[in-house]
């Protein structure tokens, strides 16, 4: 199967006034194709430092990455960003929306970017919004939906362009467990039927139960990885 | 295209989510834009009015003597008015009026008073065209025509000399053969103008009449000049020169240095202005900008986030910058337009009469608006504007994403 992501060796450092932190530590990962992984550790263990580095939001302090083939660790800030529009979609904890457009703008946005013609979004923003179960809710502004919505129109817009990578940090943290469930459930569907690739960091025990791969991460370090897609 | 219609849209939307904000800062600017235009036409209206007085008032825009004259104004300095060269030259056609004087030094006498002044004499009809006299008559009237017998004084004059309309008084002068001349005339008209100055500075008769006090025929102390287009003043002053080398040919700027200086400090305080408002205005628009991309700082991480670059995100907050500055440039300039039109002929500054007649000014200032002065304001406020919302732009542009996406 094809590989998505290869990190070697990859470390990151922060200096805190005189003291030096390691975020990350000799990380070595590959992510194939359709892989519906699972980051996993406590607070402070690297998990969000780990999906940044993979896309392109921070730079490594040392170590190559490579996302679809093309090394990002070299890659200067327009490049990041071409390769971040048309490579990879993004999921965050909150703030994932932006308040002044409607939830149809928002998923369309980055199509808008990508160049595709108005008639095509407007089809495929349409079709998406059905799909994560937002019918009829297009026109809504981000503060006219609750949280559960706004989540699954976030993922609706991280996937709409069909991205070689879904990154998503802590999706289901500000959730309640149905909401929570709910979205879990879309983006397995997305990861099984339209063999997306999704890595997501979780402290959420349900993520992690029905993630196909566990990877668990201590103070910045891999401890561990669990395959559990043959259970 | 895409792009730069979403890019138009979410500056728009943007600049509108903190509308009190944005109402405040607009308020401001609408505020500082109609100060600097309102003031402009203010100190235009003023600074023109002095070149109006100054040329009205006897100065035109060109004076042409003999060269001594102007440092010792009696007869003896005066020239020929009957030089076919010179009156072909003064028919040129950005010539449009030309007043001959006979203009020397006299004294003025009534039966309780002797004043000194200058005596002037003048051809009616010409004179008409290029000076305030005959429009200022109160009382009586102005010189008929070259046969007129009488004389016309100020209203300051009259008083001082506690004479009245229909009364003789005698003037005094120095004749060519430097010999006390006299002679008595009837006051057939009274003027009154915003320059006291110029009540009590002057008396007026016909040529004719000033001639035979000072005998001579044909010779003139000063012409004085009206041209079609004030921007060609020097062109027409050098064509003059050129002609008549003999002669001391001046403009008005030159005659009246003191009125040039006002409009030259009128003119370059217009952009010290300009730039004193518009720092208290660059401040708001910074403060307004940094703290709207304060707020949405997480919101530009998730633009990077999303794949949007640098560029686009500088070019947002540009663009916010860019519809703020147009929105209080529409707004202060159409406050601007509709004061100047509310003010109508102009403001009436006679309680200052003193102050404004030293700076060569009559009582009514017009505020006055001209495509220069809007051009200045307009550009002052939109170039410095938009340097100014860059520094914010750029801020925006060059957050660490992973910093961004996480701030609190």
């Amino acid at each position: 199967m094809t590989m998505v992501v290869s990190c070697k060796h990859v470390t990151k450092t922060y200096q805190q006034g005189p003291v030096e932190i390691n975020a990350l530590t000799d990380i070595n990962l590959d992510i194939k194709r359709q892989d519906f992984i699972c980051l996993s550790g406590p607070s402070g263990s690297g998990k969000s430092t780990l999906l940044n580095m993979i896309g392109g939001l921070d730079e490594p302090t040392s170590g190559e990455i490579t996302v679809d083939g093309e090394r990002i660790d070299l890659m200067n800030k327009s490049q990041l960003a071409t390769m971040r529009l048309n490579k990879i979609g993004f999921v965050f904890q909150a703030y994932n929306l932006i308040p002044v457009l409607t939830a149809q703008e928002n998923i369309e946005m980055v199509m808008q970017m990508q160049g595709v013609a108005r008639q095509q979004r407007n089809q495929l923003s349409s079709e998406i919004l059905q799909e994560m179960g937002l019918a009829g809710m297009e026109q809504r502004k981000p503060s006219e939906l609750s949280g559960g919505q706004q989540q699954r129109v976030a993922v609706a817009r991280a996937i709409v362009g069909e991205p070689s990578l879904v990154l998503a940090d802590e999706p289901t943290a500000n959730l309640d467990s149905h909401n929570a469930e709910n979205l879990l459930d879309q983006m397995r569907h997305m990861n099984e039927e339209h063999n997306m690739t999704f890595v997501i960091s979780t402290h959420d025990p349900m993520i992690m139960e029905r993630a196909g791969r566990l990877i668990k991460l201590h103070d910045g370090q891999i401890i561990d990885m669990i395959d559990q897609n043959h259970r | 295209m895409n792009s730069f219609h979403l890019l138009i849209s979410l500056a728009w939307r943007n600049l509108w989510r903190n509308h009190r904000r944005t109402l405040v800062i607009l308020f401001a600017m609408v505020l500082g834009v109609w100060a600097m235009i309102f003031t402009a036409a203010f100190m235009r209206g003023m600074s023109l009015q002095i070149v109006d007085d100054t040329i009205e008032n006897m100065t035109g825009h060109i004076q042409i003597h003999a060269p001594s004259y102007l440092d010792d104004p009696v007869i003896e300095h005066s020239f020929s008015s009957a030089n076919p060269l010179l009156s072909r030259s003064l028919q040129s056609t950005e010539i449009t009026a030309a007043a001959y004087r006979i203009r020397v030094p006299a004294v003025v006498a009534s039966e309780r008073e002797s004043i000194g002044l200058v005596m002037v004499g003048i051809d009616p009809d010409d004179e008409g065209q290029l000076s305030f006299i005959q429009s200022s008559i109160i009382e009586g009237h102005y010189l008929k025509d070259a046969s007129e017998p009488g004389v016309i004084i100020g209203r300051k004059l009259a008083e001082r000399l506690e004479t009245r309309l229909g009364k003789r008084i005698v003037l005094m002068t120095q004749n060519n053969k430097n010999e006390i001349a006299d002679r008595g005339f009837r006051i057939v008209g009274i003027f009154d103008t915003d320059l006291e100055a110029v009540e009590i500075g002057y008396v007026f008769l016909t040529r004719n009449l000033a001639a035979k006090l000072v005998g001579v025929t044909d010779d003139v102390s000063e012409i004085a000049i009206k041209v079609s287009d004030l921007k060609r003043l020097d062109e027409v002053v050098e064509g003059l020169r050129q002609q008549h080398p003999e002669l001391d040919i001046k403009a008005w700027y030159e005659l009246q240095p003191i009125s040039k200086l006002m409009v030259d400090l009128y003119d370059s305080f217009h952009l010290v202005w300009h730039l004193i408002v518009f720092l208290a205005m660059g401040f708001g628009i910074v403060n307004t900008l940094l703290m709207a991309v304060f707020e949405r700082t997480r919101e530009f991480g998730l633009f990077q986030a999303l794949g949007l670059k640098p560029g686009f995100i500088l070019g947002q907050v540009w663009v916010e910058a860019l519809m703020l500055l147009i929105l209080g440039l529409a707004l202060g300039n159409g406050l601007a337009w509709v004061s100047v039109l509310a003010t109508g002929e102009g403001i009436d500054v006679s309680a200052f009469a003193e102050g404004m007649e030293m700076a060569n000014l009559s009582n009514i200032i017009p505020f006055v608006i001209v495509g220069q002065d809007l051009l200045l304001a307009n550009s002052v406020v939109f170039v410095l504007g938009m340097l100014t919302g860059l520094y914010p732009a750029w801020r925006a542009a060059h957050l660490v994403p992973a910093d961004a996406i996480t701030r609190i």
